[in-house]
């Protein structure tokens, strides 16, 4: 790799060519402040925070977007530099609510750290006019307090380039700039998908899931309920972050212990559902293929990826599999063929599940997801949620052991687990589905093309005499390059997974939140994925058809994928919506 | 557009009218008595016509310009030329077609038609 | 063809003060008078003695009318036009001689001004390509694309020495240079036609005047740095300028000297209009490219430069309007003859738009290093009412203000620099000591609150607390304490923000604490606006010796505050007063006083 030496602080340090001088600084053990910036989403240079000074410029430069030369020379801790970023915080605080500690993001707001980092004594000294706005609360899945808001755009730039919606953005200018959407619409009459990747990247808690916790307390402490408990493969990879363990460590166990203490009458897993999903999935693309039917067949287990595609492609809807997503169809299963056997009245059962996704808040109101005349899910919270609940209760979470899912739905095999990363889907079923094509026993259940973060994967597999084209795509603008093609024929597929966080859901919008500083540097998205094809490859069954659960579940109730009953438990409908219409 | 040669024909061709609006002060100034009584007698095609052909042929050096009544009724339309050091030379009794000569051959080539001139006329 | 040619100026001053009615009459006149065939009447653009408009020139003789009103048209017409009587009473007074009718270009207003940027301003039909021809138009085009390399073309450019007329007096070869240096399948030429200092308007009169200027140094060029593409990107409050520039498109296109194989020489080139939309800040280059990509117009940062990355990540060349008007008379004339004009660093003229406390408000171009003190008392005629002059602000809300005391200073970049304001775009506005400095700085500065973007956090809120310092100061609430602290705001600003227009916002601050520090003082010590003008520090007073107890004032006052009985003095309820200063006004007997 070329490379050129500039001088940080008076130290020699050798940078790859075309880095920042944030990106050599942190080559040489600096950690420069930011808070605008995101790498390759977000280079504006706008915050200020990250100033630092370069011999011979005009004025204090952003590091974060400053190019390196050879020769250069740079300070990053001058007394001028420290001050700047200081002012800097007091000006963003004139502006501010400064109501820290009823905010949701108190103690992991990345503007409360620099504050204190960067010691900030006074939080009144530049005290003047003041915005103020109301919050929006118009979408079902969150909140935007812009009281809150520094103006940073890391949420636009997401919803933008990342997500290819960019129905937030700028609006006003100058003192009275505030991010909404077109015409000042409330967010919830937008064309916004609910991904909350924008959550995720938010620095301060200007946004915020709505928070659902006091209702699932509120039916715990309920005698009349009896509330069951699903997670998501997801979870397990990225709740451990909030208790201070290293991104990637699986918490299954500890999750489930955390879960029966917090008083869940029963405590199951997604991953079950997931297997059911590639049962019916893997007969629906098989009877495809055989039929003449609707190709390629879209995965439909992401929320916001069905919502994106109800607004911007309403003409591909017959390409989606008509299977509920897991959530869904484990609470169709659960107040259907599991109270009847446990003779469990579905008016009394409070379906709660945990998700990395802030979409499954919408998810659960959608039309077509009752099965048993209720909703199939009550109460959906996020990863985050999960962790305050478990922090109000004052669990030791890192303490607690490790235990097991409850039977028979918390059964599950290694090809669900791999539902909470991108491609993961794809491979599952194609597990399924290549066993079925060819009546035989696959001995490697590996299926590496489809693995990865990369945000397009293609893959051509030769099964029983015919080629199938698979696609996956996660993160919508992704999505939104992947159909161009498929639209345009120049490219011809038969199945594509496709999910609408980048990474897939271990990035979903609920999962809890690094601060740009790890994320710039870090691979986050890979570090959970590789959490779950770990525990994949450890699991003794590996493929959904193996399950003894599902086998169970079909043989006593539902017959056979695809057959009528299964039509009317797990499967739905789409809408066709328009784009951000007034 | 092919050439510069194109464009400096239209230069050419746009010159002399715009020539109209030069400010400098050693111009040739060709005066048209334009009173009631030249205007009466025929002044206003003689303008025309030594206005055209200045412009036509391009002499960016000259300007026409009329007068009021200069107090030779009898003798217009008269036409008086002016140029910078020299004496003024005062033609009468012009027609636009005298008018042309007088372009062609005083402003032009520098010869002052005497026939025309109230010296030789009324002398 | 037309024996005389009666030039209207068809600018927005004029257009505003009804030259288009003025128009009209001339033709239904004209007609009347049966000299329909004589006469032409030519729409140009902006003289630069904008405060006299609507006014009209007559060729041949150069007869200079001036506030012409509609009523004066048939006199004009059946005196002048047809009998070739001058309308003395009419004519513009400063023509006027004992002699005669002296030519305008003899007058103090034009007499030391050189217009090279506004050479066809006023002379020709900006609506007519072939006028613009005729002034010698597109000549320089036609030579350099058949006789010139584009490395010829950028040396004789560095040569002249042309800077930046956009403000930053950035060498305009060295940016072309620059630009051509960069390899791509696809260049831009961009040119900044979004002028938005508050009372400059020398780029819109160039565009109004003579659009064809512009078009054919943006061809120049794109040849010069390997560009096929160019926009000028011209805000859409300037309505005149857009119809203009589009008929000058049209009309090059149509002689090909815009589009495929210009001048037989195989050079493709041609120009779009992109409309702004009246953000002040997208006349900073990369917000203009930004709004030109169909973004919202905010500023990124640089590096890259628009050299290496601008317009939709492509090479580009931008410059302002002014800076391009000069582009084809340097090729024509050469280097040497433009160094032969200005001072060492600073070659050329430069255009100012004249305005405030000043008689001929309207834009003139003089040769750089020539005195403000000549600006100012000759070629702007003085300040009315014998008032004495106080200050100058030039660079608009990115300069400052100059004092008395550099009155003598040639004007050129690295001068007004070196005295705290910048040449800027070219607004050059005069106080005269009615004008509070701190409530000038507001002003500035309140424009920049206004028009910043909002994207950067010192520009957004910074500047949004300087002016409610500046507010306290001017309410007499801060103390001296307050100045040390927004003096300190404005140097943390300068350094931190992310455009040239958060980075210059407290200029006109820090100018005015330089040179007027005592006045800053005297508010915030005193409690007095020295000038008279913030209101908060000023009470009226009626002189109860002087007062002849008339009603008058008390009739008057919008809000009943003033009491009194006929014949006996009156009183000014202080509570209620609203300082609008009507009695003031309105007092016949001068007891009323402003304290």
């Amino acid at each position: 790799m070329e490379t050129v030496n500039i001088k940080i602080n008076g130290i020699q340090v050798e940078a790859p060519v075309g880095s920042t001088i944030l990106e050599a600084a942190k080559l040489a053990h600096i950690d420069i402040p930011t808070l605008c910036f995101l790498k390759e989403i977000n280079e504006i240079g706008a915050c200020r925070m990250c100033v630092v000074e370069v011999k011979g410029a005009r004025s204090l430069v952003a590091s974060c977007v400053y190019p390196i030369r050879d020769g250069m020379e740079v300070w990053t801790n001058t007394p001028k530099v420290l001050s700047s970023r200081k002012k800097t915080l007091e000006l963003i605080l004139s502006d501010h609510d400064r109501k820290c500690l009823s905010c949701v993001r108190s103690g992991k707001c990345e503007l409360q750290k620099l504050c204190n980092d960067l010691n900030v004594e006074n939080e009144l000294l530049y005290e003047g006019a003041r915005t103020h706005y109301e919050i929006d609360e118009s979408a079902p899945h969150m909140y935007r307090d812009n009281n809150k808001c520094i103006l940073c755009r890391r949420c636009s730039a997401v919803c933008a380039k990342v997500q290819g919606v960019g129905v937030i953005g700028a609006n006003e200018r100058g003192f009275s700039t505030t991010i909404s959407c077109a015409f000042d619409l409330p967010l919830g009459e937008t064309s916004c998908v609910s991904c909350g990747q924008c959550i995720a990247v938010c620095p301060t808690g200007a946004l915020s899931e709505k928070d659902d916790t006091e209702e699932v307390f509120a039916a715990l402490a309920d005698p009349d309920k009896y509330v069951i408990v699903q997670t998501a493969p997801a979870v397990r990879a990225a709740l451990g972050e909030e208790f201070g363990l290293p991104i990637g460590t699986n918490v299954q166990g500890k999750m489930v212990a955390a879960l029966r203490r917090l008083g869940f009458d029963k405590v199951f897993d997604t991953d079950f559902a997931a297997d059911l999903t590639i049962m019916e999935e893997a007969n629906e693309f098989l009877d495809r293929v055989k039929n003449g039917g609707v190709l390629p067949l879209i995965t439909s287990c992401s929320p916001g990826w069905i919502k994106y595609c109800e607004h911007y492609y309403p003409d591909m809807l017959d390409n989606l599999s008509s299977c509920k997503s897991p959530q869904q169809m484990f609470g169709a299963i659960t107040k259907t063929y599991y109270a009847e056997k446990m003779k469990l009245d579905p008016e009394k059962i409070v379906m709660v599940s945990v998700m990395p996704c802030t979409a499954k808040k919408f998810e659960i109101g959608r039309s077509d997801e009752n099965a048993a005349d209720v909703p199939d899910v009550d109460i959906s919270i996020t990863t985050r949620e999960l962790a305050r609940m478990i922090e109000r209760v004052g669990l030791n979470f890192n303490s607690l052991p490790e235990e097991d899912f409850d039977d028979p739905l918390g059964r599950s095999t290694g090809a669900a687990v791999i539902f909470g990363a991108t491609g993961g889907v794809m491979e599952a079923a194609l597990r399924t589905a290549v066993e079925t094509l060819t009546g035989k026993d696959l001995p490697n259940p590996d299926f590496t093309e489809v693995r990865g973060t990369k945000g397009i994967k293609e893959a051509t597999y030769h099964v029983a005499g015919m080629d199938i084209n698979v696609a996956v795509a996660s993160g919508l603008a992704n999505a939104r390059e992947l159909l161009e093609q498929v639209k345009s024929g120049e490219k011809n597929y038969h199945f594509i997974e496709i999910m609408g966080c980048p990474g897939g859901c271990v990035n979903g919008g609920g999962q809890p939140k690094q601060p740009a500083s790890v994320r710039n540097f870090t691979d986050i998205k890979a570090l959970r994925a590789k959490a779950l094809y770990t525990q994949d490859a450890n699991m003794p069954l590996r493929k959904s058809h193996e399950n003894p659960a599902i086998k169970q579940l079909y043989k006593e109730y539902l017959e056979k994928p695809g057959s009528h009953k299964a039509h009317e438990i797990l499967h739905t409908t789409y809408v066709k919506r328009t784009v951000n219409q007034l | 557009m092919k050439s510069l040669e194109e464009l400096r024909a239209i230069r050419e061709k746009m010159q002399g009218q715009i020539g109209l609006r030069n400010e400098h002060t050693d111009q040739i100034r060709v005066v048209v008595g334009m009173a009631t009584c030249g205007i009466a007698s025929g002044a206003r095609p003689v303008l025309t016509a030594l206005s055209d052909a200045v412009q036509s042929k391009g002499l960016s050096n000259v300007t026409v310009t009329q007068t009021g009544c200069i107090g030779l009724c009898q003798y217009e339309p008269i036409v008086e030329v002016i140029e910078p050091g020299k004496d003024k030379v005062t033609y009468i009794k012009m027609t636009p077609e005298k008018a042309l000569e007088v372009v062609d051959q005083h402003l032009i080539k520098g010869h002052i038609i005497k026939k025309y001139t109230i010296a030789e006329v009324i002398g | 063809m037309y024996r005389s040619h009666v030039l209207v100026c068809g600018g927005t001053g004029c257009t505003s003060s009804g030259s288009h009615r003025i128009v009209e009459t001339l033709k239904t006149e004209i007609e009347k008078n049966g000299l329909k065939d004589e006469i032409a009447v030519v729409q140009t653009g902006c003289h630069g003695l904008c405060a006299l408009g609507p006014i009209m020139i007559v060729y041949p003789g150069a007869t200079f009318y001036s506030l012409v009103k509609e009523e004066d048209i048939p006199e004009i017409v059946s005196e002048h036009f047809l009998k070739g009587r001058i309308v003395t009473r009419l004519v513009y007074e400063e023509t006027v001689t004992e002699e005669g009718i002296k030519s305008l270009s003899d007058t103090d207003f034009y007499k030391k001004q050189n217009r090279i940027a506004l050479r066809n301003c006023g002379i020709i039909n900006p609506e007519n390509i072939d006028e613009y021809i005729a002034t010698d138009g597109y000549e320089a085009l036609g030579r350099v694309l058949t006789e010139y390399t584009p490395d010829q073309v950028i040396q004789t450019i560095l040569d002249s020495g042309l800077r930046g007329r956009g403000g930053g007096g950035f060498p305009t070869g060295l940016k072309w240079k620059f630009a051509k240096g960069y390899d791509a399948d696809q260049k831009y030429v961009c040119c900044n036609a979004d002028e938005g200092d508050p009372g400059a308007f020398m780029d819109r009169s160039v565009l109004e005047g003579d659009p064809h200027v512009v078009l054919e140094a943006m061809t120049i060029a794109g040849f010069a740095i390997g560009a096929s593409q160019g926009y000028i990107y011209v805000r859409a409050e300037y309505p005149i300028a857009v119809k203009r520039l589009q008929i000058a498109i049209n009309q090059a296109r149509e002689y090909g000297l815009l589009g495929k194989n210009i001048f037989n020489t195989g050079f493709n080139f041609d120009i779009d209009l992109r409309l702004g939309a009246g953000a002040f800040v997208c006349g900073e280059e990369t917000a203009l490219m930004t709004s030109i990509e169909g973004n919202r117009g905010e500023p990124r940062p640089r590096p890259p430069f628009p050299a290496e990355k601008g317009l939709f990540g492509k090479p580009t060349l931008l410059n302002n309007v002014e800076t391009y008007a000069n582009i084809p008379q340097i090729i024509l004339h050469g280097a040497d003859w433009f160094t032969s004009m200005g001072t060492e660093k600073s070659k050329g003229t430069k255009v100012f738009a004249l305005g405030g406390k000043i008689h001929n408000t309207g834009l003139v171009e003089i040769p750089m290093g020539t005195t403000l003190r000549e600006v100012v008392e000759e070629i702007g005629g003085g300040i009315p009412n014998g008032k004495r002059f106080k200050a100058a602000q030039t660079g608009g809300p990115s300069g400052g203000c100059i004092p008395a005391e550099h009155l003598d200073i040639p004007i050129d970049y690295d001068n007004l620099i070196s005295i705290g304001s910048m040449m800027g775009s070219g607004g050059l506005i005069v106080m005269d000591e009615d004008n509070c400095m701190v409530d000038i700085a507001k002003f500035f500065l309140d424009f920049t609150v206004e028009e910043s973007c909002g994207k950067c956090t010192p520009c957004r809120i910074g500047t949004k607390r300087l002016s409610e310092m500046l507010d306290k100061i001017t309410k007499g609430n801060a103390t001296l304490e307050d100045i040390d602290k927004m003096e300190e705001l404005c140097y943390y600003i300068k350094e931190n923000a992310l455009c040239g227009l958060g980075q210059t916002a407290p200029n006109p601050v820090l100018s005015t604490l330089r040179y007027f520090r005592d006045e800053y003082i005297a508010h915030v010590v005193d409690k007095k606006c020295p000038a008279g003008v913030c209101k908060a520090l000023l009470s009226y007073q009626i002189d109860p010796d002087k007062c002849k107890g008339c009603t008058l004032c008390s009739r008057i006052c919008p809000n009943n505050a003033i009491n009194g009985k006929v014949k006996e003095a009156h009183v000014i309820d202080q509570s209620k007063c609203l300082k609008c200063g009507a009695c003031l006004e309105k007092c016949r007997f001068g007891a009323i006083s402003k304290k």
